[in-house]
């Protein structure tokens, strides 16, 4: 009641808020993990630092088994356009680089570097503090060099989401201390207890972005961090453009997309980011550690983690080094009860089951969630779904979640694109209200696994394809070079004046330009090959090339003949041939009698109408399509055309 | 710690359950049930009876030779509400066997050889009914006369206690003394249609004693109970407003219409309201979640049409009652309906095709 009272005292006079579809109003359990001051975890015997604890590139060791390091000493550079460094959390011994169980939904293990801790926290030579107002570029270096990822849970690198493109202005910077799911209590003891730090941040942010608003949003069941940063923004002054907004309690109001609409009544579009409308998003423990990079200079290698869950003896929040094991953290809340059912990393609505103790928390952990049985029940089996409609009733993506379902369990993927699965967040809401209990994130996760493999199937079909496409363009361009380097060798021995046997002569071919392997071939025979038609006196003018062609042409057309008429000798020519009348026989000899005569003039006239004017050299054109293995020219490709035609 | 299993979020409690829902369905149906109950006699309740126990019946010997588990099934309590449903849209003295040859198609063949609950693209206990309807025409729309003893009085009717009642649905038999003329009356919506189509106008029907404050004498407080149980399952979110309000929109509005044109031929709009199975059918029927539209847009759109349906087939078809007609109809066009009404997604362009 009290606590009610003051939140609708916290909204009283505020600037207008806009609403989602769906969501839920779950119970917070809020009061499990925030009553006691954030406290400094102590310090394991080793950590197990991963490379990739980010969106991106995994970073590359620096360091050596054996080395010895410091606090805060770089162990891993960022490599490629997305990554982040890592430091080390604390000073100790380089004991092995290996494949470590991580915290990840996937369950797989990746590399880290494993630091035996020598207790004496040395720190490393840190580098010095930034001017209260810093340059912007000097401020962007120091965040990436500290390796500071979103902790809100994304880990993406921040300073590349700081460097935003001149296309995309950003005009209003959001800072997420929602906290919307339910246990998990980190950021609202971070905001009471250093909230300084968060809003030194956010003035960092505000004056790096040079944005026109600057909106801090913390949900209302968290009037005490409210509280302590409205006063601090009091006590410490430069409160300008940066204003304190509660948000009404509602699951998922903490999403980046949802928290944008409470706050600007603006969606980002689908499959878009917020600063497409002039938005960025920070959480409220990114701008705390980059105050921390600035003014002490000190990268990112702990973070505030909640312990909680009623399966844990002493629920609380610690400030936890990068790299503790999950193991030494529990022993720290009073370790775990008898009654675990579920040890979650994250929320009970988007967190994912640990299970090994032995795995390093990392920069996006926000939470350990110990459950009981009462707390996570056991849903028992799915029923069928009755298309009640609860589930698009919680959406906040406005979703039809039955849908989806049913076309996931049928395992239509493109029907379930056609429903907009992509845009699922995967919150949660749809299982929860389901009265069949059926766990329906799975289904969606099942059918997003899917659609990436089939489209990633399709990707290398396609790459294969071209690679396929180039291989053949490749040989044919080889064989193009091939065949023009013979023809540059053959014209230039027709340069060399020869005796001319005679202009129209149809068997005189040379290499014809863009002719079949077997053409080329054929120019060594010695009836073909002999006397050049480079010199036949009825077309001196227009150059060998043309004479050339020509004569391929009538060489192809005489092949193309002969052949037919082998192949009517072995009783392989056209069926249709045989058994005529004495009328019909008479008409085929009449036809084929103008198709010689058409092929006696052809042959010396074809050529002409089709080539380019004379005027054009004939010899360049021939070096054109030797060099650029592009198509031949009309005139050539006729021949070996026509005569495939005629094949039966 | 391998004995934690590796399952996906969420992990919270859900917040509810099927037969839950059902639940709230069968507790909601109770004022209506005791409503009708008091006025058309024990019969009511015998029908329930024996219409749960054959339901359960048959859907526990379909599901043993489908293979599936019998219990969750049974245990969902979907079965019963199909039964309950029938039970209160059928006449108080049908037939034991018709009873059974109802659900045993309802169940049998419109839920389970579709793959049961959930799968059923037709409201099994309609679908029951209109079987018996259309099969038994005479049975389905023989109706006692309510139990209003002034009304009783004037036409020399009689009453049947719950034995007598018995006896009838078990043996057909009436008691010796009574003929089926002492113990029926006609429903308020065959009188009203039955003289219209005699050009007899509404004031000269609505002289009769059979006429309460807004309908037919009894039947108009059963259809106020029922109204106190949807408005109960609206309340526990159990059913949606939309279905219901425009199935009832559907019907207002054009027969308002029609009444200010001609209220001489067209009875006033409440009438519609408070007779038949109008307020049974929109919140209880209709909005069946198997079988009826489930976006926003879709429901207002399926309900207005069932409201339609229902008007047109009172004023020019030639059944009486026209819910369970109109509810398979739009059955059918659900899956359309709701193909073509689905909500603009978060982020999504308005104008946007999907």
């Amino acid at each position: 009641m009290d606590s009610a009272l003051q939140a609708t005292r916290l909204r009283a006079h505020q600037r207008r808020l806009w609403t989602f579809h769906g969501g839920l109003h779950l119970p917070d359990e809020k009061e499990l993990s925030n009553g006691s001051p954030l406290v400094r975890a102590s310090l394991p015997p080793h950590l197990v630092i991963p490379l990739r604890q980010h969106i991106g590139t995994a970073a590359k060791p620096v360091v050596a088994v054996g080395d010895r390091v410091r606090k805060g000493q770089l162990i891993a550079e960022a490599q490629g356009p997305i990554s982040a460094p890592v430091h080390a959390s604390s000073s100790g011994m380089v004991i092995a680089i290996e494949e470590r169980p991580v915290p990840h939904a996937s369950g797989l293990s990746a590399p880290c570097i494993l630091v035996e801790t020598d207790g004496e926290e040395a720190w490393a030579e840190l580098p010095p503090p930034l001017d209260p107002k810093p340059d912007p570029r000097a401020l962007r270096e120091r965040i990436r060099w500290a390796g500071i990822v979103g902790l809100g849970g994304a880990a993406f690198p921040t300073s590349i989401k700081l460097s935003p493109t001149p296309d995309r202005p950003i005009s209003t910077l959001i800072l997420n201390g929602a906290e919307c799911e339910p246990y998990i209590t980190c950021d609202d003891r971070l905001m009471r207890d250093r909230p300084d730090r968060v809003l030194a941040g956010v003035r960092l942010l505000r004056d790096l972005l040079e944005v026109k608003e600057c909106l801090i949003a913390v949900e209302d069941n968290k009037p005490e961090a409210i509280q302590a940063l409205r006063q601090t923004l009091a006590e410490t002054g430069d409160a300008d453009r940066i204003e304190i907004v509660a948000i009404p309690t509602l699951y998922p109001s903490g999403g980046e997309k949802q928290l944008i609409r409470i706050l600007t009544g603006q969606e980002v579009p689908s499959r878009g980011i917020p600063a497409q409308i002039g938005i960025l998003c920070q959480n409220i423990a990114t701008a705390a550690a980059i105050a921390d990079a600035a003014f002490e200079g000190k990268p990112l290698i702990s973070r505030v983690i909640t312990l909680t869950g009623r399966a844990l003896r002493q629920p609380r929040n610690l400030e936890v080094l990068v790299g503790t094991p999950i193991r030494e953290l529990l022993a720290q809340a009073g370790g775990l009860g008898p009654r675990l059912r579920e040890l979650l990393i994250g929320g009970p609505m988007m967190g994912f089951t640990c299970e090994d103790l032995e795995m390093p928390v990392t920069k996006g952990v926000n939470c350990l969630l110990a459950l009981t049985p009462e707390e996570s029940p056991d849903p028992g089996p799915a029923l069928a779904c009755i298309r009640c409609g609860a589930c698009a009733q919680a959406c906040p993506v406005t979703l039809l979640p039955q849908q989806l379902y049913w076309h996931a369990r049928a395992r239509d993927l493109d029907k379930v694109r056609a429903y907009n699965l992509f845009d699922c967040i995967e919150c949660g809401c749809c299982a929860v209200v389901c009265p069949s209990h059926i766990p329906l994130v799975q289904y969606y996760r099942f059918a997003k696994a899917e659609c990436l493999a089939e489209e990633q199937e399709k990707g290398q079909a396609e790459h294969a394809r071209q690679r396929h496409e180039a291989k053949v363009a490749r040989l044919e361009r080889l064989e193009e070079e091939r065949k023009a380097s013979l023809r540059k060798k053959k014209e230039a021995l027709t340069d060399k004046p020869a005796p001319a046997r005679g202009a129209a002569s149809p068997g005189a071919a040379g290499g014809g330009s863009g002719q079949s392997l077997s053409g080329a071939a054929e120019t060594s025979k010695p009836d073909a090959a002999g006397p050049t038609p480079a010199v036949a006196p009825a077309s001196q003018a227009t150059g060998t090339a043309e004479e050339a062609k020509k004569a391929a042409i009538a060489a192809a057309l005489k092949r193309a003949a002969e052949k037919k008429a082998a192949l009517a000798q072995q009783g392989l020519g056209p069926k249709n041939t045989e058994n005529l009348t004495p009328a019909q026989r008479r008409q085929v000899d009449a036809a084929e009698a103008r198709r010689r005569e058409l092929l006696a003039t052809e042959s010396v006239s074809a050529p002409q109408t089709l080539d380019p004017p004379p005027a054009q050299p004939g010899l360049v054109q021939v070096g054109e399509v030797g060099m650029t293995g592009s198509p031949p020219p009309p005139g050539a490709r006729t021949a070996p055309l026509q005569s495939s035609r005629e094949q039966p | 710690m391998n004995r934690l299993a590796i399952v996906s979020s969420p992990f919270s409690a859900r917040l509810n359950r099927t037969d839950q829902v059902m639940l709230q369905v069968i507790l909601a149906l109770i004022p209506g049930t005791l409503a009708l109950i008091w006025f058309f006699g024990w019969g009511v309740l015998i029908n329930m009876a024996l219409a749960s126990l054959f339901a359960i019946g048959c859907e526990a010997l379909v599901l043993r030779l489908r293979g599936r588990p019998v219990l969750p099934a049974i245990g969902d309590l979907s079965a019963l509400v199909t039964a309950l449903l029938f039970a209160l849209a059928v006449p108080p003295t049908l037939p034991w066997w018709l009873t059974l040859i109802g659900i045993a198609f309802a169940i049998v063949i419109v839920k389970q050889l579709y793959g049961g609950l959930g799968y059923n693209p037709f409201n099994p206990a309609m679908a029951g009914y209109v079987f018996l309807l259309v099969s038994y025409p005479l049975q389905m729309t023989t109706w006692l006369a309510p139990n209003i003893p002034e009304l009783l009085a004037a036409h020399d009717l009689a009453t049947l206690s719950f034995l007598d009642s018995a006896r009838l649905i078990f043996t057909g038999a009436l008691p010796p003394d009574l003929a089926w003329d002492a113990v029926s009356a006609a429903t308020p919506l065959d009188e009203m249609f039955t003289k219209l189509d005699q050009n007899a106008t509404i004031p000269e029907i609505l002289a009769s004693p059979l006429w309460g404050d807004f309908g037919g004498r009894g039947w108009e407080w059963v259809g106020n109970w029922f109204l106190l149980g949807g408005l109960y399952m609206i309340w526990r979110g159990v059913i949606s407003w939309r279905i219901p309000v425009a199935v009832l929109a559907g019907i207002l509005i054009p027969a308002g219409i029609f009444w200010l044109f001609d209220p001489q031929a067209f009875p006033f709009p409440a009438f519609h309201l408070f007779a038949g199975g109008t307020i049974l059918g929109a919140f209880f029927i209709a909005t069946d979640p198997v079988t009826a539209s489930t976006t926003p847009r879709g429901q207002l759109i399926y309900g207005a049409a069932i409201g339609l349906i229902i008007l047109a087939i009172r004023h020019w078809g030639g059944y009486p009652d026209a819910v369970a007609f109109a509810v398979l109809l739009m059955n059918i066009a659900a899956p359309t309906i709701d193909y073509y009404t689905q909500p603009r997604v978060f982020g999504h362009d308005r104008r946007e095709k999907r």
